[in-house]
């Protein structure tokens, strides 16, 4: 099955920096796809292209199976694009820009005071339709790109950092827009937000220096990192040895990381192949009569997937941050 | 069709959204009027016509005509609107012509707002009324050839300034081609016939026939060639460099 979105091989070369380096990605209707990276990793260069406005150097991209370079109109039409910053004529009320997109996109007559209503109420732009865009805050500014892009009820919608200097709440608010709008839908986002992944993805891509380092829902990418599913434990020193040797022996555990305090020493049992040993290692402990203070399965979060994933070269030392699922 | 009456409509509507477009008819209509009687001496002259009128407008143009075309593409790019248009189904043609449409309505405004001279002149004598609108098409014509010239230099630059200062060297160029001061730096390395190509593309050689009121078809097929040139320059550079 082909997607609605079904970018191929895209690349792209600024000079002799290669900003996006054989990109494929295929997005089938009822996705929401996370597209992160570090800064500079090419994200806003990869979504230029898919949506036509620059020309790659090699590659295609097609929007419900119109490609974008051969057709790009036809594609257009299927296609919302809200790009980064959320670019709009200053000048312009928010109404009348939106208006103008209507316009520009053929939505005429009757049916366009209608979309233009239903945009301004699913983005809440209610109370700021009569101020020119230029005297907006930032939150609601991304709100007009937003309510622009999804004016004429595309199948396609590529955000460009949609939640982007919002407040927590105006960012609950995107992110409901968007789980409500995804079942009929195909849809990109870009964000260095990992914690947005969680909320609306149910995919997520990790490019890096333009290429695509890692690909999965966002369980399967916590999968990746060691330490998903290890049991970290706290327990009294004078159990240190004792209870170190049992873990070690445990089936399922490939390595015990230990720490030595004073009068608590932590633990950590690292399982294989990222396996829930949790049980084991209760068991084993209640066996060996160790009553720890503390015990914790651990689950990793995105931030660390990523984190090791994009400073893979120096990336070895640098895992060992953990947080507790 | 109907993207390019959206993207017009919006664009001169954008001139009326901010003070520009009120600075800049006054000042259009007040230095036609000075030109005319002050340095024209249009009243001196006993003579019931608009030529002394006519006769400044590639200067007027040379000077106000780059400040209504630098902002056509500079600041879709500065702003980065630039995305958002080439993103709706619009190709780089229809964007290109509707805002130069755009933009000459917007120089047909400032000429229609002229209309007192003409009155006037009416009213002091009777002169002949089929040369002045002659004139007039005329004019507008030149202003539509500086107009592309101005916007094709916009598409080049995030930077107005620079689009103006550059715009207007361009146009100063073209209105002194049949000059020596133009001709001088060719004449000796280039064979005759360019020189005399590029004295033909004079603006000022072009509408001194104009502004006495001589609608010679050559000179029309020489304004609109020089606006689709330039247009087409326009069109092509945004395609190409719709990014930084």
């Amino acid at each position: 099955m082909t997607g609605l979105i079904v970018i191929d091989r895209l690349s792209k070369r600024f000079g002799n920096l290669v900003a996006v380096d054989e990109i494929s990605l295929d997005v089938p209707k009822g996705e929401v796809l996370g597209f992160l990276g570090p800064n500079g990793a090419g994200k806003s260069t990869t979504m230029k292209m898919a949506c036509g406005f620059l020309a790659p150097d090699h590659g295609s991209t097609q929007i419900c199976g119109i490609d974008i370079a051969k057709n790009p109109r036809a594609a257009k039409r299927h296609l919302g694009y809200l790009p980064e910053g959320a670019p709009a004529y200053g000048e312009m009320t928010a109404r009348a820009f939106l208006s103008f997109v209507a316009e520009v996109r053929g939505v005429g007559g009757s049916a366009r005071r209608t979309a233009i209503d239903s945009a301004i109420e699913r983005t809440g732009l209610q109370s700021v339709v009569d101020q020119s865009v230029e005297t907006l805050s930032k939150g609601f500014k991304r709100r007009v790109g937003l309510a622009q892009a999804i004016l004429h009820d595309p199948d396609v919608l590529i955000l460009d950092e949609p939640t982007d200097g919002l407040d927590p709440n105006q960012k609950h608010e995107v992110r409901k827009l968007i789980k409500k709008m995804a079942p009929e839908k195909a849809i990109v986002v870009s964000t260095h937000i990992l914690e947005e992944v969680d909320a609306v993805c149910t995919r997520a891509v990790i490019i890096d220096k333009g290429r695509i380092v890692a690909d999965g829902t966002s369980r399967e990418l916590k999968l990746k990192l060691p330490y998903h599913n290890a049991v970290s434990l706290r327990i009294a020193t004078d159990d240190f040895e004792k209870t170190k040797a049992a873990l070690e022996a445990l089936k399922g555990v490939v390595k015990v990381e230990a720490r030595r305090g004073k009068k608590t020493s932590h633990l950590r049992a690292m399982p294989n192949g990222g396996r829930s040993i949790a049980t084991a290692v209760a068991q084993c402990l209640t066996n060996a009569a160790v009553h720890p203070d503390e015990l914790f399965v651990e689950h990793g979060s995105l931030d660390d997937v990523f984190h090791q994933i994009t400073t893979s070269e120096t990336g070895k030392t640098t895992t060992g941050e953990t947080t507790n699922g | 069709m109907a993207n390019i009456w959206a993207i017009a409509k919006r664009e001169l509507q954008s001139y009326f959204g901010t003070p520009i477009a009120y600075v800049f008819l006054a000042i259009f209509v007040a230095l036609t009027g000075v030109f005319a009687f002050f340095i024209g001496a249009f009243f001196d002259r006993g003579e019931a016509d608009l030529k002394p009128f006519f006769e400044y407008h590639p200067w007027l143009y040379l000077l106000l005509v780059p400040a209504i075309s630098m902002r056509l593409w500079a600041e879709e790019r500065s702003s980065g609107t630039i995305e958002l248009l080439m993103t709706l189904p619009v190709s780089a043609f229809e964007a290109v012509i509707a805002k130069f449409l755009a933009g000459w309505a917007f120089l047909g405004i400032a000429l229609i707002l002229t209309f007192p001279m003409w009155i006037t002149v009416n009213v002091l004598g009777t002169p002949d009324n089929g040369i002045i609108a002659a004139s007039y098409v005329g004019s507008f014509l030149m202003a539509g050839a500086f107009l592309a010239i101005g916007a094709c230099i916009s598409s080049f630059t995030k930077n107005q300034v620079i689009a103006f200062v550059v715009a207007s060297v361009v146009c100063f160029v073209f209105v002194m081609n049949g000059t020596e001061m133009v001709l001088g730096v060719f004449r000796g390395w280039m064979p005759e016939f360019v020189v005399s190509a590029i004295s033909s593309l004079s603006f000022l050689t072009h509408f001194e026939d104009v502004s006495r009121g001589v609608i010679d078809i050559r000179d029309i097929v020489f304004y609109v060639s020089i606006i689709c040139f330039w247009l087409f320059v326009n069109t092509v550079v945004v395609g190409m460099k719709k990014a930084d």
